[in-house]
């Protein structure tokens, strides 16, 4: 069995219009990848179809989970499969704690008949709100209800970590935060880095990238990713700008 | 404790086993349709007293002269055909005071839907109406020799029609609507409580409503009074099989809360989706008092409820608490009422609605404060949560306030799920039906918090259930 995530000749489109142009990535289970590049290049797409979004028509391609294909698969079963999306906008759900939420996504797991352990999982929470200096009285607030940018992400981070996902797909998490929720939130991500996992972390800038280092950067333009590298290249691209990407890879697209 | 160990204790009658029936055979049958013949059927079977014969009779003639309200109200009511509805049935039975003595057929449909084990674990006493009759009537001996009387409404004004009788048809008169008439002309079973001054009952008296047979009208007539500094809650529940014919509800509920006393009624309203439910609810708070409903509406085909609170006396409080779910083929058209008539009272309604599909649910709301009134209060929040985009809510709130110091506070809002939403929840590993279910217990949740433990977890379950039914 394949141990990544793998995303193979990836058409989409939608309205007609075509997205993502013959994509492909491999991230295996271990490794950070970065995928950047303009916006509207189509990196927020290609994580929601991994979703499993519904608005997207895929034309063809692949996005193979431990080997398995996932598209077409709802995006509960994909979730269920491993994937874990930290989305750019997370929504709003009013009356729903993050409590109860995290506990019914996680029961949502389990076998039909077996109940979490509520002890056992308080703790859990806990210790992962601590660990992303998130007050308790959190827990009982409505999920994102009111929320600043940055309670936002660390909220997404915390389920991610709650949801031991085995590939984590994070969209524009470092937007909407400031330097010190930069900090707080890579560390945990950093925490959960391990062989057993994954991550592609979307970004459009550079800087995330100084407290998440990745081991392969990619840059995406057009529908496809032109060119990748280590983590250098996320430097020479804030240095040298999105326009070097258009000039230097735009013909080669074309 | 954890929401599991709570669960556990809750109350856990089993509404989605209500859908089963047993053989009708019946001593008693006033055949189809409605004349004084009837009337006249139903009063000898039940022995009633002259006075209770005349009311009868009388309240016939108020039916049969008023319209029906379908100027404003919905056009489905039409569909009653009143000459196709069975008035009253009955084995004949008494109701029994142990459950060895309920006829084995009743006893089995109220163990299905598991009402003995709640009233071991949880109630102060119990009452079972199946069709027309009360079967089962039992309360906790230590309430007996406080002098709390929980009968079926014929024991009452049969044996205590020195309290009954002052306040029967009182609060909601006779001719107060056209199905609150057909109730005061065919009405049989229901409770009668009297709780007597100063005692406070701390567990809720039970009733629950069984309808078990086809074509038939169920018009049970509850009347519950406390006394001076009393406080008393009750629950009733209901079930019907899901019978092809339609089936009748008209239930007249009243409530007397003398000063000082606290009246709380709850109602888990989950009869199956022929029945219409047109009930009339009102309560009479005299000074100090209050009455409180909590009233929440699942099932039906077409629920027609206002729950009101006459505030007679000074600062008198009034307040209903409502969720209403209208599901596909469904109308939920529910409110409340608060008729302030003294000074300094005040009046909270909270109602909350979701439509599902092609469901209707619909708020009217009435507060009246007259001129000669002061510092009066009243606060209205309306909230409507809508499935789909063909889902449909309407809201109709009346508000006339005058005098001095007078306030009130409307708020009124509709909201929908959002796609965006649900996938955001389906991707954290939730199927569509559990991030709808989510969604509307997010959206009832704050409320929820005012209404008893058990009651919440029952509720809960049961909009699970139809959250499930609707998705797919």
């Amino acid at each position: 069995m394949k141990h990544s995530l793998e995303v193979k000749n990836l058409h989409v489109s939608i309205d007609g219009q075509a997205i993502l142009k013959d994509f492909n990535l491999t991230v295996p289970k271990g490794e950070v990848h970065a995928l950047m590049g303009p916006n509207g290049t189509g990196k927020s797409t290609l994580a929601k179809v991994m979703a499993g979004h519904e608005d997207y028509t895929v034309e063809s391609g692949e996005v193979l989970l431990d080997g398995v294909n996932i598209l077409g698969q709802e995006p509960d079963e994909i979730s269920h499969a491993g994937l874990f999306l930290a989305f750019q906008y997370p929504m709003e759900i009013p009356g729903v704690s993050i409590a109860n939420f995290i506990r019914a996504a996680k029961q949502a797991r389990l076998p039909e008949g077996e109940e979490i352990n509520a002890i056992e999982y308080y703790k859990d929470l806990y210790a992962k709100m601590d660990a992303l200096k998130m007050d308790r009285k959190f827990t009982a607030r409505s999920l994102n209800e009111g929320f600043s940018g940055g309670e936002k992400k660390r909220c997404e981070i915390l389920q991610m970590a709650m949801l031991d996902p085995k590939y984590c797909v994070m969209d524009e998490t470092d937007s909407g935060l400031d330097i010190d929720a930069l900090r707080i939130v890579s560390e945990g991500v950093n925490h959960m880095r391990s062989e057993h996992r994954a991550f592609l972390v979307i970004t459009h800038y550079q800087r995330l990238l100084d407290y998440i280092v990745p081991d392969v950067v990619h840059v995406m333009f057009d529908g496809r990713i032109v060119h990748s590298g280590d983590k250098e290249l996320a430097k020479e691209l804030e240095s040298k700008g999105y326009d070097w990407v258009k000039e230097a890879f735009a013909t080669a697209s074309a | 404790m954890s929401d599991t160990d709570l669960q556990d204790q809750a109350i856990q009658v089993d509404t989605e086993k209500g859908n089963f029936k047993y053989p009708e055979n019946y001593e008693f049958d006033a055949g189809l349709g409605l004349n004084e013949d009837t009337i006249k059927y139903i009063s000898d079977v039940k022995d009633d007293p002259d006075w209770v014969r005349e009311f009868r009779l009388n309240a016939l003639e108020v039916f049969q002269k008023k319209p029906m309200p379908t100027k404003w109200a919905d056009k489905d009511l039409e569909n009653i055909d009143f000459d196709k509805i069975r008035y009253y049935l009955s084995k004949g039975q008494q109701p029994a005071r142990s459950w060895d003595e309920v006829p084995d057929d009743v006893k089995e449909t109220f163990e299905r839907l598991g009402i003995p084990e709640q009233e071991r674990k949880f109630l102060a006493g119990v009452e079972a109406q199946f069709d027309s009759e009360a079967s089962y009537s039992r309360m906790k001996e230590d309430l007996e020799k406080d002098g709390v009387i929980f009968v079926g409404s014929s024991e009452g004004l049969a044996e205590y029609s020195e309290i009954f009788k002052p306040y029967f048809g009182k609060v909601i008169p006779t001719a107060d609507n056209k199905f609150s008439a057909l109730n005061s002309a065919a009405f049989s079973g229901g409770s009668f409580i009297y709780v007597p001054k100063g005692v406070k009952l701390k567990q809720p008296l039970q009733a629950y409503f069984r309808i078990n047979a086809e074509n038939f009208g169920q018009f049970e007539r509850t009347l519950i009074i406390a006394d001076e500094d009393s406080e008393i809650t009750y629950m009733e529940g209901c079930t019907a099989p899901k019978f092809e014919t339609t089936t009748l509800h008209s239930a007249v509920v009243e409530l007397v809360a003398l000063k000082n006393a606290k009246i709380q009624y709850i109602t888990v309203q989950n009869w199956s989706s022929n029945v219409f439910n047109l009930v009339t609810k009102r309560g009479m708070a005299d000074e100090g008092a209050e009455v409180k409903w909590i009233d929440c509406n699942i099932g039906s085909r077409l629920t027609m409820k206002y729950p009101g609170v006459v505030l007679k006396g000074k600062g008198a409080r009034g307040e209903v608490l409502s969720i209403a779910l209208a599901n596909e083929g469904q109308h939920q058209d529910t409110g409340a009422k608060m008729m302030h008539l003294a000074d300094n009272t005040t009046s909270n309604i909270i109602s909350k609605s979701i439509s599902i599909g092609k469901g209707r649910s619909t708020y009217r709301g009435q507060v009246h404060m007259p001129k000669h009134l002061k510092d009066c209060k009243n606060n209205t929040e309306c909230d409507a949560l809508l499935i789909n985009t063909n889902s449909r809510t309407d809201t109709y709130p009346a508000i006339t306030t005058r005098g001095q110091n007078n306030t009130v506070q409307h708020e009124a809002s509709v909201s929908k799920v959002s796609a965006e939403q649900i996938f955001y929840m389906m991707q954290r590993g939730l199927s569509e039906g559990e991030a709808m279910s989510l969604a509307v217990n997010g959206f009832v949740n704050e409320l929820m918090k005012a209404f008893p433990m058990e009651y919440s977890v029952e509720l809960k379950r049961l909009i699970d259930m139809e959250m499930e039914g609707s998705v797919g």
